[in-house]
């Protein structure tokens, strides 16, 4: 389904991607590690098109299609989604709102006509609980006042909502205790299929005790230096990256 | 410019008189002695600082002294009425008050201020000009000098209204005309009100359209007023609004431009009784070169009042804004709770905004604050949007709707609400705010 070929991309000026190579197929679960600065959150940043990246070389192909040649919107719409590291805050924007006008956009696209209002909100209801969100949850702003954890869920309801065919999941991890982790564990989970895949950008062994990944990526220096079973993560949690710097550092 | 106007009256002081309401003749000569010293206020003057509309006083407007009707129908007015909101609709035409669509309700009364002379006299001359004497500058003595009428609305003791009354203004010139009108609205003790105030022009109808209007709430009355601009290009409107209130009452007053040429409002209100209730707020969309300003002054001049203040601007292309917003807290009151925010969005870099927050406060036992935010859509929010498949334009609208949304929001009139919601959209969308089927504007 993705395919990412020796890309190399640049943040004001610097370059962060040095030629990073990566395919993922349905029903896979990937994960990247990395330490600090390695270029994860910035791998994440240009596979949903923003706008301060710039991909100086290399492809992208999702179904066929050059990803990067898509708007942000359309490669959303074409089934890639992302669980920001850090939601945004959208005052006065009501959850409800949102959702509705993500899910119509995501239908024009398929050629469908728009969802009705208590279709919406059956499966705004039946997606809500999987995730634990409290029932309020449509009316007020999106993320505002939200705890870190409420946030997180928040991601993955909309994750639930749009039934993406690739979710990158950006440091879900971080800032969620234990219990809050184990909900949206459970909801990606459950998600889960033979037809869609995951990239789980992680620091930390810990959140995939949870979600089992087929394949593990060390990114170090921009490139995928190192792949390999879910144990490599293990591996990476009891020696640390220092080993991998010391390997594979200039 | 000054004298051109000084010499219309002194040409047509009789004819003015002839066709005029009686409690404007009273104050009318002593109008354009002061007018003559005062001339008109220049940029110069603190609360004119910004004017956009002092400009347009050079056009040799033509005024319509006989107060000739102009040619419109009823019918055509009754349309700009509200779907759903079941008010009672007084169409006007410049400062000329034309029909009434229904039966008043009971305790309600409006009429032109003319008849209002004849009609409640004892009302009228408890009213009139109590206010805008107290707070008279060079625009008030012009105005005295030369309005003719406007309308009169009186709500009686204990009448709680719950019909809205909606007073349609529709500008209409075929030449270049300056209309002035002096309105009064007193809602008397106890009594309840919502007054929805629509202007509109006819298309290509170029006019300078100069109001003044005085507002009396009436210990523990309540009124809310809705201020509703849609207008065009060829509009230049430049009005005065003063306010004071009572004991106990409360007033909800919201500005909404949605659609103008060039404004200048200059709000003042008095909160002269103690427990008075204040929210003062509106919106302005402005694009293309579109001016608007308002300057409010909010006077606590007894204890234990509250006011919140609260004004939102969206400025496209090369739109020009500027809000002033005063709030003087009087020394001796008590438990003042008073707060400003105006908060504005230049979506463009040509677009211009001038805020100018300033809270005076002479007393002790108070609350304040204000904030005042200029910038532009949060770059941050669309990008978040977008990875959720909402397109950047359509992001932009919702993030623009919600910005204006707690303006909105504090229309309690239901279907109202609604309606400035769909036009503040189609607005946004750049498809204008004419209603379907209109043949007017």
């Amino acid at each position: 389904m993705l395919e990412i070929k020796d890309l190399h991309a640049t943040v004001a000026g610097k370059e962060i991607l040095k030629g990073l190579t990566l395919t993922v197929r349905p029903g896979e679960v990937h994960a990247i590690m990395g330490p600090n600065g390695a270029g994860k959150s910035t791998l994440s940043s240009v596979l949903t098109g923003h706008p301060a990246y710039t991909v100086t070389s290399g492809s992208i192909n999702f179904y066929g299609q050059d990803l990067l040649a898509m708007p942000p919107e359309d490669r959303a719409r074409a089934g890639v989604f992302m669980s920001f590291q850090y939601p945004v805050e959208i005052p006065g924007v009501s959850m409800v709102n949102f959702m509705r006008a993500a899910v119509n956009e995501h239908r024009k696209y398929r050629g469908e006509e728009p969802i009705s209002a208590s279709e919406f909100l059956k499966l705004m209801r039946a997606k809500k609980d999987l995730l634990q969100l409290d029932n309020k949850l449509a009316n007020r702003s999106v993320n505002e006042g939200f705890s870190g954890g409420e946030k997180k869920r928040n991601e993955i309801f909309q994750m639930a909502m749009l039934e993406p065919k690739l979710s990158i999941l950006d440091e879900t991890d971080s800032g969620l205790d234990i219990d809050a982790l184990r909900v949206v564990a459970n909801g990606v989970n459950t998600l889960k299929s033979k037809d869609n895949a995951s990239i789980v950008i992680t620091h930390y062994q810990r959140l995939l005790d949870y979600i089992v990944p087929d394949f593990v990526h060390v990114l170090y220096n921009g490139r995928i230096v190192k792949t390999g079973p879910k144990e490599l993560a293990l591996e990476l949690e009891e020696k640390g990256y220092d080993w991998i710097k010391q390997e594979f550092g200039e | 410019m000054k004298q051109q106007y000084i010499d219309v009256y002194a040409d047509n002081r009789d004819l003015i008189k002839a066709n005029s309401a009686p409690c404007l003749n009273i104050i009318r000569d002593a109008a354009a002695e002061a007018f003559k010293i005062t001339g008109f206020p220049t940029h110069k003057d603190e609360a004119y600082l910004y004017c956009p509309t002092l400009q347009y006083l050079a056009t040799d407007y033509g005024l319509n002294l006989k107060q000739i009707e102009p040619k419109v129908s009823e019918k055509e007015l009754f349309h700009c009425s509200v779907p759903g909101i079941n008010s009672v609709v007084v169409a006007m035409v410049n400062d000329q008050m034309r029909a009434i669509s229904e039966t008043l309700p009971d305790g309600v009364v409006v009429c032109s201020l003319k008849d209002a002379c004849e009609r409640y006299p004892e009302e009228v001359e408890n009213c009139f000009n109590s206010l805008a004497s107290k707070h008279a500058d060079a625009m008030t003595h012009f105005n005295n000098m030369l309005a003719q009428n406007g309308f009169f609305v009186y709500v009686k003791k204990n009448t709680q209204l719950e019909q809205p009354l909606q007073i349609v203004r529709m500008l209409d010139a075929t030449i270049e005309m300056m209309t002035v009108a002096h309105n009064l609205v007193y809602v008397a003790d106890n009594a309840q009100a919502k007054l929805l105030l629509c202007d509109h022009n006819r298309k290509g109808s170029k006019v300078f359209h100069d109001t003044l209007t005085e507002v009396v709430v009436a210990p523990h009355a309540r009124l809310e007023l809705y201020e509703l601009e849609s207008t065009s290009e060829t509009t230049i409107s430049h009005s005065q609004l003063f306010v004071t209130q009572a004991e106990g009452s409360e007033m909800l007053l919201n500005q909404l431009t949605l659609s103008n040429g060039i404004t200048h409002r200059h709000t003042v209100v008095d909160l002269d009784g103690d427990h008075a209730n204040l929210w003062l707020g509106g919106m302005v969309l402005n694009d293309r070169q579109q001016k608007t300003e308002n300057y409010t002054e909010i006077n606590h001049n007894a204890s234990y009042c509250n006011c919140k203040e609260l004004f939102k601007y969206i400025l496209d292309e090369e739109a020009e804004g500027a809000f002033s917003g005063r709030i003087i807290v009087g020394d001796g009151t008590k438990q003042t709770e008073a707060y400003q925010t105006n908060r504005n969005l230049c979506l463009t870099n040509t677009a211009k905004m001038h805020a100018k927050p300033q809270l005076e406060i002479y007393a002790d036992d108070v609350k304040c604050g204000h904030g005042a935010t200029t910038g532009q859509l949060d770059e941050t929010a669309l990008f978040y949007m977008q990875a959720r498949g909402i397109g950047k334009e359509e992001a932009r609208m919702l993030l623009m709707l919600a910005f204006v949304a707690d303006v909105i929001d504090k229309i309690t009139v239901e279907p109202l609400r609604d309606r400035l919601r769909m036009m503040t959209e189609k607005r946004l969308r750049g498809e204008g705010v004419k209603c379907n089927n209109c043949s007017l504007c």
